[in-house]
């Protein structure tokens, strides 16, 4: 008997499956392998995606059963793109993400670049800075929602003690113009931990005799740090990014507990937005419509960017 | 001869099987909010177990999850209700969409009498369309929402000659919106035995229904309608009138002049941990949480009372309350409807109400000694006498998260006018009723 793949899973089969085995060709085994999967996945995602889609030209509403459904063709994506209130949802969507980004990457950088060096407690810092991304994200939300509560909440009066304003006189939540920083500062304090650790990876990926051999050359501290350790960490930090980005691109739960996306509607991000027109107002077929823009969004921006990060990986 | 013997024949099945299903031992889950109310609805129902033999299980939801939570269950044809306590404004939702029982015929053979109920709660609570004779559930819990104050402090004479040298007027249970303002005012940031307190709690609430219920104690009493003609879906000039755009204005005064700092996303909960901390001078909420207030041992008994939402141009109270409904997709309708047979008859009702819910019933509204069995009876009745209630539309889950929106945009977020917020409020709900099809 050849020592085929096919042969080698007959061997050891009971005889009744291996007989049946035994006749089929690789390939026709890699497909009973991978069949599953494949059910899988197109019974999950591509028929509810194929579905959504197709829902997204009705006027379907999932809670009226009996009710017609009609076909309006691209009226639910007129309207979405022409609605102001849903490019102001876009607006605090995408200042949400730049700004948990931005700080999460300065911040998580700079943390790993500092627990990387070897020092008395080092694990234990370490353990201490990862605890925030243990925790659940709806206790985070509400325990800072007391944190911010302007008449006892500890954030204001720390606050208060460095600048000398009265605590209950600024409302971190309550505010048009705080709101959207409070609910970034929450994230990225939960989140940095994450990055730090991608980071943290990156820089022990980098071998000593690099920076060895930039020593003989009498490279500054500096620019060892521009051109060693920045380049090599690049491809983990951009993998952060990537996945901070997705995550953040979807937040709700956080923002839900703190703000439930008020005042007014200067937290209401996206997704949030999005749940409110499909599971409260139950405007299926114009949710539909919605989730397929920002999925074409996210997919769009992703692809770029997983492009952009292969170009940097074969660098 | 022979078709009276088939129909003998028919009823004594029919009666067979009846007498068979109501023998049956079942077990009931009775579907609400967790508030104060369920907790007295769960001791009168041990009575209900004793009598029938059916035992009963209850599924109480919190507030801000109650709508999503029992809106889903039933879109789903869920079964995990045989009754449900549903809110005023799901009626048109629940017999449209076929999720209640019609219990026109059920009223009619177990003798059960609209007229026994307030005119008021059997118009919100139970009929659909609205005031037709087409009933979807039984008034369970009548509610409005009323105001609470801490009548010791009011009574305190220097608090008294300080409000006396501030406005030139007497303290005292305000008479109107406006005055109502004042005295939360003249509260605002007082020192009372050392500590800052504030004039009032009202709603604020963003998610739910919260600032919707708030608002409209304030347009009501100023006229506030939401058509022109009853029924016709007409709403400019209504919604948006001089009177409505007056009164959300003041609401808002309200909000930046005269609640605690913080209080952007304030519902139910927060009210009363507002006024049972002794942080505010009153307080809004339901009149169901008022026997819970006045048992209170810190801020209840003689150091609490009520009074009704406070009119203006007109009396009016924002409707809050429910009606009990058997759900379409429990497998166990008969018993459900053994419950609320047993839970319509009067002697259940005063019970009811002395275990603390809100009993709709006639003949415990119209005792001679209603009014004086609680602190609040009073301000009940005066309150049911006159309320409102939001849009019960099959669609108003649409039309209440876009008046959500749209007020708290403009009281908490500052965005546009009064009357910039009700001429998008307009806009939105034109487009939920287009979309229904009825404009």
């Amino acid at each position: 008997m050849s020592d085929t793949p096919a042969n080698r899973i007959a061997a050891a089969t009971p005889p009744r499956v291996a007989r049946k085995i035994r006749g089929l060709s690789d390939r026709a085994i890699a497909w009973i392998f991978v069949a599953p999967t494949i059910f899988l996945l197109l019974a999950i995602n591509i028929f509810p995606l194929i579905w959504t889609i197709q829902l997204s030209f009705t006027n379907y509403k999932a809670n009226r059963i009996g009710r017609e459904v009609k076909n309006v063709g691209l009226r639910n994506y007129e309207r979405i793109l022409t609605d102001s209130d849903i490019w102001l949802n876009m607006q605090a969507t995408a200042h949400f993400l730049f700004w948990t980004i931005v700080l999460q990457v300065l911040i998580g950088f700079a943390l790993a670049y500092l627990i990387n060096k070897k020092f008395k407690g080092n694990d234990l810092w370490t353990t201490i800075i990862v605890l925030p991304m243990m925790l659940s994200p709806a206790v985070v939300g509400n325990f800072w929602k007391f944190l911010y509560q302007p008449q006892i909440g500890l954030f204001n009066y720390v606050v208060a003690f460095f600048t000398g304003k009265d605590p209950s006189s600024f409302e971190m939540l309550g505010s048009v113009t705080l709101a959207p920083w409070s609910i970034v500062i929450v994230d990225t304090w939960m989140w940095t931990p994450f990055v730090m650790l991608i980071c943290l990876a990156g820089l022990r990926s980098i071998p000593d005799y690099i920076y060895e051999a930039a020593e003989v050359d009498r490279a500054s501290k500096w620019r060892q740090f521009w051109t060693i350790t920045v380049p090599m960490v690049l491809p983990f930090l951009m993998l952060a990014v990537l996945f901070r980005g997705i995550e953040n691109f979807k937040m709700f739960d956080l923002v839900v507990q703190l703000t439930g996306g008020g005042p007014g509607s200067t937290t209401e991000l996206t997704s949030i937005n999005l749940k409110r027109e499909a599971f409260e107002k139950w405007r299926t077929g114009y949710a539909s419509a919605y989730a397929i823009i920002l999925f074409v969004t996210v997919f769009g921006l992703a692809s770029i960017y997983v492009k952009a990060l292969n170009k940097v990986k074969e660098r | 001869m022979k078709t009276l013997k088939l129909a003998s024949a028919s009823a004594l099945s029919l009666a067979a099987a009846s007498f068979s299903t109501s023998a049956q031992a079942e077990d009931l889950t009775l579907c609400w909010a967790a508030w104060d109310p369920a907790n007295a609805l769960v001791e009168l129902s041990k009575e209900f177990e004793e009598q029938s033999g059916h035992s009963m299980s209850f599924e109480f939801i919190p507030w801000p999850n109650f709508a999503d939570r029992m809106l889903n269950e039933l879109n789903s044809g869920g079964k995990l209700c045989d009754l449900l306590i549903g809110d005023s404004q799901w009626i048109g939702g629940g017999a449209e969409n076929g999720h209640y029982v019609k219990l026109n015929d059920f009223f009619d053979a177990e003798g059960i009498s609209m007229d026994d109920f307030a005119d008021a709660t059997v118009y919100a609570y139970s009929t659909w369309p609205k005031g037709t004779p087409n009933y979807y559930a039984l008034p369970a819990m009548g509610d409005a929402n009323g105001w609470f104050y801490r009548k010791d402090w009011f009574a305190r004479e220097d608090i008294q000659a300080a409000y006396k040298e501030a406005t030139g007027e007497d303290l005292r249970e305000p008479q109107s919106q406006k005055e109502m303002l004042q005295i939360a005012q003249f509260f605002q940031g007082r020192e009372i035995d050392g500590k800052t307190v504030y004039g009032a709690a009202i709603f604020t609430e963003r998610g739910s229904e919260g600032i919707t219920m708030g608002v409209t104690s304030a347009l009501y009493p100023w006229g506030f309608k939401y058509e022109n003609t009853p029924g016709s879906y007409d709403m400019e000039g209504a919604v948006n009138s001089p009177e409505a755009v007056e009164a959300l204005e003041f609401y808002k005064e309200f909000y930046k002049t005269a609640t605690p700092p913080g209080y952007t996303n304030s519902y139910m909960g927060e009210s009363l941990d507002a006024f049972k901390s002794g942080q505010v001078a009153m307080a809004m909420n339901w009149f169901a949480f008022f026997p819970g207030l006045y048992a209170d041992p810190n801020t209840g008994g003689d150091k609490i009372d009520f009074f009704v939402n406070p009119p203006q141009n007109q009396d009016g109270s924002t409707l809050g309350g429910q009606g009990i409904s058997v759900v379409a997709y429990s497998d166990k309708q008969d018993a459900a409807l053994e419950y609320i047979k047993w839970f319509a008859q009067p002697d259940v009702q005063a019970k009811w109400w002395e275990l603390g819910g809100y009993s709709a019933h006639n003949s415990v509204l119209n005792a001679p000694d209603f009014k004086d069995s609680a602190p609040f009876a009073g301000d009940f009745l005066d309150a049911m006498g006159a309320v409102q209630d939001f849009w019960q539309e099959p669609a108003y889950a649409e039309l209440l998260l876009a008046m959500q929106k749209r007020v708290h945009d403009y009281v908490v977020a500052d965005q546009g006018t009064a009357q910039e917020a009700l001429n998008l409020l307009i806009e939105d709900w034109t487009e939920v009723f287009e979309d229904e099809g009825k404009l």
